[in-house]
């Protein structure tokens, strides 16, 4: 639907490359475009307003830096100042001085209150605190049962009371449990709640002046529309705001209100969650939002995923190999395997914001890398060392071997051929750097 | 109150922020100049109603001021409210047929209130009389076969479920030859919530709609897409990506009690082909109406 800011950019962009200074009508077209990027990025209209103002005002006469474009210059400018206001340093969850914590999750309906209450505590349980999880939902059937389930999976203590119907008597009882079970920390799962609903808004107080929470986050799906600014500011002013957490950012959504809630309420993101599993849970990075919010896509993320899941030792391997310009079909073989430990293709490509509608079946044939391990696998070692002995007797057997067709060998090969002539170029360029970045070659797809 | 002052009651404060807006606008001269016109496109982006669709709703707007010279508050409205009727559509409701077995699929990306509206839509068929039967096909997550379980307390309604963790067709598969068997009027499967943009789980979902499809060939089956009235613009990809893995009858908004504008169901109906049934004003089991473009743009806009 949307392609993009930088595509959008990229016209104008060119139109004003070799000028020394930007000129209105340049900064008139690129803010038109970046408007509408934030507002597609469902970036709250007000917030979106005084955004690029501020941003008019700050490229107004600005000299060109000799390496950029009047263009690249204004992109910059907006998104170090987005980098700037998404930011924070104090995203810590804080602790209380007196030694018991009190956190307590709450948001609207939906929104991902109890699978990030789960997902806290295995965070802060690994980092040595000794978390109690208390569902105080009253309202929607099984919930507290929810909590119970993912307690227990994560490996901590809960409290529910199925049968009451007072969440403020479950708060309360639940911190002396927390005490006496000589827990640090309590989390408290609350119920959703619209922000106009007076009852559960009062309960939210009610429950606040009982536990004092020395945490008060506010739990925010991703995909959430113009309304997150005043979803905030109700939730704050009812009991207060100490932070975010942004749910859902493993969809597509370019995530628009967590510059919007940042903006108004001042308060940090302290996490983000990235999928339904309880290790689905990371650090915020500012610069990623932005360019995700910017729709540049979050190619950053998505490296960093590649990098912590390809093995290093195997990288090391496939980079000594690629830069004594030896890569092998061994080495592919061990690609591909890296590639289906990151997923299937389909996900790492969902990764990318906007893609996901794009992407037709047909264009990702899944199954390839499963045929292109086979085949390999068919292979004696000799054979994946030393491709130039692939005749056609042995390539028939492999076929045979693996299950598949000539032409099925006879393709993996020539794809073979032409990655190894793409790191033969990348080797050249890359020689003399220690590192030379990330030996994926071409996805092969 | 009738269902018409239900779906009212629920949008009173959206009505309330367009007709605000509008008055506000309009107060000086009760005429649209260049300014009022933004300020206008302004509110609409600001309901949720997309770029897109304000644009489209906007340019009629420009137009049909050139062409009558009216720009008046009383014209401009007409024309707003026109072109959201356009994008709208007619009114329609689900078909459920008489002697025989109807199904309906609830799909969505995650907590977007499936599993409420599928108790909701319970509630609904039985006190027409209907035999109605639940599934849990989501299998996924915590406590959500439990979940449905107490919908069908609530309603008195049988619930076909297997473990946690097994497989979601397989409970399709049982649902529908229970259903078979006890003669069902609807069957109403709730399935677990998935983002439109991992394949594997909508692989999943073409997989539970295949079979049941195939063990229940003469059924009338409907998906419906589960929409949250509080998502902004992803909601228009998420129509469209589900609509591509299931064949959709039509649209949920639910959460249109809360806060939120609700302009999203215009931005989603701009693009997408299924029309918007159901609008869930509530947590409740009666909290579930025939979504009526008619009244649900006279809500966002004052009448004229
Ligand atoms: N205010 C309001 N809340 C709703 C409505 N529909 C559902 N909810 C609430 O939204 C939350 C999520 O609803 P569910 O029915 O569990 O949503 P789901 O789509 O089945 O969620 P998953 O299965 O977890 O993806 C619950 O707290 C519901 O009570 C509605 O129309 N209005
Ligand atoms: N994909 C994805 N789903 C999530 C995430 N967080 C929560 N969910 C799902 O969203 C739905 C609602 O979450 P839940 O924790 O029950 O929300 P609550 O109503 O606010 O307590 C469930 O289906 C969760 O599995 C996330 O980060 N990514
Ligand atoms: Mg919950
Ligand atoms: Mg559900």
């Amino acid at each position: 639907m949307f392609d993009g800011l930088s595509s959008k950019l990229q016209g104008i962009v060119s139109k004003m490359r070799g000028k020394a200074r930007v000129t209105e009508q340049d900064i008139q077209d690129m803010m038109k475009e970046i408007r509408m990027a934030l507002l597609e990025a469902d970036v709250n209209y007000s917030v979106v307003k005084s955004f690029v103002a501020d941003m008019t005002e700050k490229c107004k006469g600005q000299e060109i830096f000799s390496s950029l474009t009047p263009g690249q210059q204004i992109v910059k400018i907006v998104h170090d100042s987005l980098v700037e206001l998404l930011g924070s340093k104090q995203n810590k969850i804080a602790v209380s001085p007196s030694g018991f914590t009190v956190i307590i999750l709450y948001g609207l309906q939906g929104a991902g209150k109890t699978t990030s209450a789960a997902k806290l505590a295995r965070v802060l349980k690994s980092g040595g605190k000794k978390p109690l999880l208390a569902s105080v939902d009253v309202h929607r059937p099984a919930a507290a049962l929810q909590l119970e389930v993912l307690a227990a999976k994560v490996g901590v203590p809960s409290y529910i009371r199925p049968d009451e119907k007072s969440a403020v008597k479950i708060a309360s009882e639940a911190a002396a449990r927390a005490k006496y079970l000589l827990c640090d920390t309590l989390i408290i799962d609350t119920a959703g709640r619209t922000t106009i609903d007076a009852d559960m808004m009062d309960e939210l107080k009610a429950i606040e002046k009982t536990v004092k929470p020395t945490e008060k986050l506010l739990v925010v799906d991703a995909m959430i529309g113009q309304e997150s600014v005043a979803v905030a500011q109700a939730f704050e002013e009812a009991i207060g705001l100490d932070g975010f957490i942004m749910t859902k950012l493993d969809g597509d959504a370019r995530g628009g209100a967590a510059l919007s809630i940042r903006q108004v309420t001042g308060k940090p993101i302290k996490m983000i969650c990235v999928g339904e599993k309880i290790e689905d849970i990371e650090d915020y990075h500012p610069d990623r939002m932005a360019n995700r919010i910017l729709g540049m896509g979050d190619v950053l993320s998505l490296i960093e995923k590649a990098q912590t899941q390809f093995d290093e030792d195997q990288a090391k391997k496939t980079m000594d190999r690629l830069l004594k310009n030896t890569f092998n079909l061994e080495d592919m073989l061990s690609q591909f395997e890296q590639i289906k430990k990151m997923g299937s293709i389909k996900d790492v490509i969902g990764m990318i914001p906007g893609a996901a509608g794009k992407v037709k079946d047909a264009d990702v044939n899944e199954g390839i890398i499963d045929v292109n391990m086979a085949i390999i696998r068919s292979m004696t070692l000799k054979e994946r060392r030393f491709p130039n002995i692939l005749n056609g007797m042995r390539r028939k057997r492999i076929a045979q071997g693996s299950g598949t067709t000539v032409q099925q060998v006879n393709q993996l090969i020539k794809q073979y051929e032409q990655s190894a002539q793409m790191m033969k170029q990348f080797s050249k360029m890359s020689k003399g750097k220690k590192r030379g970045g990330f030996p994926m070659g071409g996805f092969p797809f | 109150m009738g269902i018409f002052d239900i779906f009212k009651n629920g949008l009173k404060k959206t009505r309330g922020f367009v007709t605000e807006g509008l008055t506000r606008i309009s107060a000086g001269l009760g005429k649209f100049d260049d300014d009022k016109l933004d300020e206008l496109e302004a509110l609409l982006v600001q309901a949720d109603v997309g770029v897109g669709a304000t644009l489209t709703i906007m340019d009629s707007v420009r137009q049909s001021i050139r062409a009558t010279g009216d720009d008046g508050t009383e014209a401009v409205t007409f024309e707003v409210k026109k072109q959201m009727l356009e994008i709208l559509g007619e009114k329609k409701q689900l078909h459920i047929e008489d002697n025989s077995l109807n199904i309906l699929l609830l799909v969505g990306v995650n907590g977007t209130g499936k599993t409420t509206t599928a108790g909701k839509l319970c509630l609904r068929y039985k006190e027409e009389g209907k035999r109605v039967m639940l599934a849990a096909a989501d299998t996924f997550r915590a406590a959500a076969i439990e979940q449905l379980q107490i919908w069908g307390e609530r309603t008195q309604t049988p619930v076909i479920t297997q473990t946690t963790g097994s497989d979601p067709a397989a409970v399709c598969y049982d649902a529908v030859h229970a259903a078979i068997a006890r003669r069902t009027d609807v069957l109403i499967i709730d399935t677990a919530g998935r983002l439109h943009n991992k394949q594997n789980l909508m692989d999943e979902l073409s997989k539970i709609s295949k079979v049941i499809a195939r063990e229940a060939p003469s059924a009338n089956i409907s998906a419906l897409l589960v929409i949250d009235a509080t998502t902004g613009q992803n909601a228009v990809i998420q129509a469209e990506v589900f609509g591509s893995t299931v064949d959709l009858h039509g649209i949920v908004i639910t959460k249109l009690d809360g806060s939120a504008k609700g302009g999203v169901a215009i931005a989603v109906a701009h693009k997408a082909k299924a029309p918007i049934l159901f609008a869930g004003l509530g947590e409740s089991a009666e909290d579930l109406v025939d979504f009526d473009p008619e009244l649900f743009v006279n809500s966002l806009l004052p009448n004229s």
